[in-house]
């Protein structure tokens, strides 16, 4: 097996690009669990935090990594036709707009639990359901960056 | 650092080996750890304020990827570092990120088990020795200094 060392440059770049998709992932895992959990009891509260992860965890998280993968790729010359970036461009891209629908969704979904205790609806449970689909997109392409298939 | 075949415009056709599966469950587990920061960072969050009972009923999840996580990263650190001709358990890049994952383990246990026993107010040493700790795994594993 040939090795490659990458260059000290690129280590940056790289660092902001793997910190921003951690924290993301992250903090989708925590907003999911917090739905999840609401269904059980203290529901606003949870779907509060839920709510507060997206908008200021993952959104945030998104444009980090976001950035850092475009730094990556300028540091390192990559052609776009290589399969492996054609696949983490293409879950960035549709999740940033499920990320968005999901963040709005569990706005409204925390402002009707608070309207209506007792009928929190099936908003949040959807925002979640789009949540896990992102999460499982997002582990397609970190396999996708990791082993850089043909 | 990639182990990739570099072709001539900078990236190998190579299939999918060994290696690319064990460095692929690998990050996954570095992903658990730092979604175990993130909740833990959540719930500490959330109970500064009014939601820190709720909060709470996250510290399981925490505890969980903190779990999985860890064990996966040293285990399969490891196997890496064995399997790898350029790397070696000894390497001081290695041992270094060895003895910080042990300070993490040690902090994220200590900080699970405080909130778990609803002791949020001993659970800012852990957490900031924990996350501490897991950022610079991160920068170590990330620039393998010396490697």
């Amino acid at each position: 097996m040939l090795a490659t060392i990458r260059a000290d440059s690129v280590n940056i770049a790289l660092l902001v690009h793997v910190l921003g998709a951690m924290l993301l992932v992250g903090t989708l895992v925590a907003a999911v669990a917090a739905v999840v959990l609401s269904r059980t009891g203290t529901g606003a509260t949870l779907q509060r935090i839920s709510f507060r992860a997206l908008l200021y965890g993952a959104v945030p998280a998104f444009i980090v990594m976001r950035v850092g993968a475009e730094w990556v790729k300028s540091k390192e010359h990559a052609p776009d036709d290589v399969a492996w970036i054609g696949v983490g461009y293409g879950v960035s891209d549709f999740s940033l707009l499920f990320l968005i629908v999901a963040t709005v969704l569990a706005g409204l979904a925390l402002r009707r639990v608070n309207r209506q205790p007792d009928n929190p609806g099936a908003l949040g449970t959807v925002a979640a359901a789009i949540v896990s689909l992102l999460i499982l997109g997002y582990g397609i392409a970190i396999w996708a960056m990791t082993t850089k298939p043909t | 650092m990639s182990r990739r075949g570099v072709g001539a415009e900078g990236y190998s056709r190579a299939r999918v080996t060994r290696y690319d599966w064990l460095l692929f469950l690998h990050v996954l587990s570095a992903f658990a750890i730092v979604g175990s920061v993130v909740v833990f960072t959540v719930v500490l969050l959330a109970a500064r304020g009014a939601d820190g009972a709720a909060a709470l009923r996250l510290v399981p999840l925490a505890r969980r990827l903190w779990d999985v996580g860890g064990a996966g990263t040293i285990v399969l650190g490891i196997w890496l570092a064995i399997d790898l001709d350029q790397y070696g358990v000894f390497d001081g890049w290695v041992i270094g990120a060895i003895v910080l994952w042990a300070v993490a383990a040690f902090a994220g246990f200590r900080l699970g088990t405080s909130l778990s026993e609803g002791d949020g107010g001993g659970a800012g040493l852990p957490y900031a020795v924990m996350t501490v700790a897991v950022a610079a795994l991160l920068v170590v594993m990330i620039y393998k200094p010396g490697a």
